[in-house]
């Protein structure tokens, strides 16, 4: 297969870019400052990513088209104003997910963003759950630009005038080189910020304004880095299709009101909401410095195995490792002494809550993604 | 003191007298990043040519630090344990990682000069 570029990709080259290939795309790791600086400069400026390898489906409909969407989606459609977003999740029957996305209201339907990696399967299975009569369209002639951090607000703001007046989770649309561009506050930093779903022609130049009014492009690892602390789900390792959104402790995800309704893995879901879980994703401190990587073993103090981990690496604004994983239940408890295994040592751990790092948004709720 | 020998898993040898001080190259670190965990070897272990020393971790991913000859471990650089960042900034220098007393010279023969492994880190970067 052949791997794809955005049309960012001389931009990212020219600022240095190491790249490494990412659901198929040829990505942007990290460039010349490296992960750590990258990481900081998103923490506290203003960072530009580009996730134009997600999928920007749209769906055009009106009333029915939200009745067929309910019938797939856990989240309570009709609640939604037009251009406010929610994250929601494309589940299989058993309560696995296939993908973890964000819904956005639309005056004449839906956008839905999808992970790269899961996009073409993510199509396949809204297309065969609804009506023929609405259009589907998986957008390759659109960017998807993230600006997240403190400043991003005012750069933003100098090039699209209007754009700070956005509610966290609400989006609107904008003019940009008399184009219609479509702007949301949200990302998957833990920092305000705004996603940009943009025409690929006009995507570099939007890009170079920003660069030139302070921001910096930032990578795949300071994303990996910054989502982390934030306890942010990495689809393909956090969650998958053998975790549910119960188990993956994103329960306030599925709306109360639709327990008993029908959605793609309902049964399950409502058995998992009465009668609990045997595993819960949980956050994981290291006592030391020593990183547990994914798929690092958790035992208890008895050496017991009870879990694995699911994503660790080092967070630079807690200064100390940080991870994510899935316990037993009854090791879910915050400050529950946990040991990993590493490089065939125990290393003492704690049960953490979740974000590693405090986040930042701009009114509204405290669950974001791109 | 002798010349500086490199290893083809991107370690640097600098020997004086008995004793052999060893760290990673420039190159390594740039192939790593940022540098935010390291593991030594024991003090008055014995560590064999060509198998594990250490480790080394960046934001990314762990590496495995290997030792270009044999020896016993007589002296660690703590510093660098308790500031990994010092890996990046002064890798051939400052940052070394540990001194051996040496066990076989002759293990010393068969590393690479400086223009040697230049030509083989350019090329196996590529």
């Amino acid at each position: 297969m052949e791997i794809k570029k955005t049309p960012l990709f001389n931009l990212h080259k020219n600022h240095g870019a190491k790249f490494v290939q990412f659901a198929g795309y040829q990505m942007p790791i990290q460039y010349k400052d490296g992960i750590i600086i990258e990481h900081n400069t998103t923490r506290n400026k203003s960072g530009i990513f580009d996730v134009s390898h997600m999928g920007q489906l749209f769906i055009k409909g009106k009333d029915d088209l939200t009745e067929s969407l309910q019938k797939i989606f856990p989240t309570d459609l009709k609640k939604l104003s037009i251009n406010q977003s929610k994250y929601s999740f494309l589940m299989k029957e058993n309560g696995g997910i296939y993908d973890d996305l964000i819904i956005t209201k639309l005056e004449d339907g839906y956008m839905i963003i999808l992970n790269a990696a899961c996009k073409e399967n993510d199509l396949l299975v809204i297309k065969s759950k609804i009506d023929s009569k609405f259009s589907l369209s998986l957008r390759n002639d659109l960017s998807l630009i993230a600006i997240q951090g403190p400043e991003s607000k005012y750069i933003l703001e100098k090039i699209i005038p209007g754009v700070n007046k956005l509610k966290f989770m609400n989006g609107s649309k904008f003019n940009f080189n008399s184009e219609k561009i479509y702007i949301t506050r949200s990302g998957y930093t833990g920092e305000d910020g705004f996603e940009i779903s943009i025409k690929n022609n006009i995507v570099n130049e939007l890009v170079e304004q920003m660069i030139q009014l302070g921001s910096s492009l930032i990578g795949l690892g300071a994303r990996d880095t910054l989502r982390l602390e934030a306890g942010l789900c990495l689809y393909g390792h956090d969650i998958n299709e053998e975790t549910s959104p119960i188990e993956a402790n994103l329960k306030w995800a599925i709306s109360k009101n639709r327990i008993n309704d029908e959605f793609i893995g309902a049964t399950e879901i409502k058995k998992q909401f009465e009668k609990g879980v045997n595993k819960l994703r949980v956050g994981i401190k290291p006592d030391t410095r020593v990183i547990a990587r994914e798929f690092t073993k958790i035992f208890d103090d008895k050496n017991n195995e009870i879990g694995k981990i699911t994503s660790g690496t080092f967070g630079p604004s807690v200064n100390s490792p940080i991870a994510m994983g899935y316990v037993s239940n009854i090791f879910s408890k915050s400050n529950t002494k946990v040991f990993l295994e590493v490089r065939g040592k125990k290393v003492p751990a704690s049960v953490c809550d979740l974000p590693f790092y405090k986040k930042k948004y701009v009114k509204g709720e405290i669950n974001v993604r791109s | 003191m002798s010349e500086v020998k490199f290893s083809k898993e991107h370690e640097w040898i600098v020997v004086n007298g008995e004793i052999a001080t060893i760290g990673i190259t420039k190159h390594a670190t740039e192939q790593l990043g940022d540098i935010v965990f390291t593991e030594l070897p024991d003090k008055g272990s014995n560590v064999e040519k060509d198998k594990t020393a250490g480790v080394v971790e960046s934001t990314k991913a762990a590496s495995d630090v290997y030792t270009p000859i044999s020896g016993e471990v007589v002296e660690i650089n703590q510093s660098i344990v308790d500031d990994p960042s010092k890996i990046n900034s002064d890798p051939e220098g400052s940052a070394w990682f540990f001194k051996l007393k040496i066990k076989d010279k002759s293990e010393i023969d068969s590393l690479m000069s400086k223009d040697e492994y230049e030509k083989f880190a350019k090329e196996s970067s590529n």
